[in-house]
């Protein structure tokens, strides 16, 4: 790994984890859990496009321990592992499919997240109750993942100027 | 050169998942009726039911020493305090149709409403 790749992904992962607390700062504007904006998802898309596909693996799994230990408890590693994992690697593949732009691949991310950790909560919770949630998180999911692909989009062209310098 | 955001199969893609989703929350919104009975379960285990149409007040005991205070007025079973820093569950407004739920998950705590027999409504869009 050269010094450069290193140096972009350790300042990803603090723009990531930073995106996370701001995130955790703002009132859920629905008193739905697991509804949120996802803002640290426009790392992990900008990087998927601005480097490679293991940067963004690798950049997803250090953020979700550290926001974790930092922040969170054992349930909200589960959630946010499974949810972030899911739609990573579901964005990862549509991306490599060629078929989609980056708004399609984010959007396609956002619902995989929210279902992900609906399943998750299911599962923990041991009830079938959560699946009520199943259709504003699939909608929020699709809003959320447009917007955090139209903003992705804008910091990848700007930062593949960057990279020409 | 530059990349363009959003294309025609982008588009098709949303088009399909936003339709999913309005027949996801139709078939839910379909099959909901008044329910009867409220139980209450922490980590997953019930720990008490309720009538629906009996008002009450009652103290649950959450995962590692957490509270929530559920009321059930009017036929309509709410949560008015709880241990937890977000108060999510709080927000979540009065429930009374069968398969609606309030969820604290600091706490682990779930309160739902069922119908007579006491079963949950039985979901298909998880398969």
């Amino acid at each position: 790994m050269r010094t450069k790749k290193i140096t972009t992904i350790g300042i990803l992962i603090a723009l990531a984890l930073i995106l996370s607390y701001v995130e955790s700062q703002i009132p859920a504007f629905v008193a739905i859990p697991g509804m949120k904006l996802g803002l640290t998802n426009i790392v992990v898309l900008t990087t998927l496009y601005i480097l490679d596909v293991k940067s963004a693996m690798l950049i997803n799994v250090i953020r979700i321990i550290i926001v974790a230990i930092l922040f969170g408890s054992a349930m909200s590693f589960a959630f946010s592992f499974v949810g972030g994992m899911l739609s990573t690697i579901v964005m990862i593949l549509l991306k490599k499919s060629g078929r989609m732009k980056i708004i399609g691949v984010s959007a396609a991310g956002g619902i995989t997240h929210n279902i992900g950790q609906i399943l998750t909560a299911m599962v923990l919770l041991g009830t079938k109750a959560i699946a009520w949630y199943l259709p504003v998180l699939w909608i929020s999911g699709i809003f959320s993942g447009v917007i955090i692909g139209i903003i992705g989009g804008l910091v990848t062209a700007r930062l593949g100027k960057l990279d020409q310098i | 050169m530059k990349e363009k955001l959003v294309g025609k199969n982008d588009i098709i893609m949303i088009g399909v998942l936003v339709l999913c989703g309005a027949i996801i929350a139709l078939a839910l919104l379909l099959t909901r009726h008044e329910g009867s009975q409220v139980v209450v379960s922490v980590d997953g285990k019930e720990i008490a039911s309720f009538p629906l149409d009996k008002d009450i007040t009652y103290e649950i005991d959450g995962y590692e020493g957490g509270h929530n205070t559920l009321i059930i007025k009017d036929g309509l079973a709410y949560m008015s305090d709880a241990s937890c820093p977000d108060h999510l569950c709080m927000g979540m407004g009065k429930i009374s149709k069968n398969g609606q739920s309030i969820i604290c998950l600091p706490n682990r705590v779930v309160v739902e409403i069922r119908d007579a027999g006491g079963k949950a409504p039985e979901y298909d869009v998880v398969g």
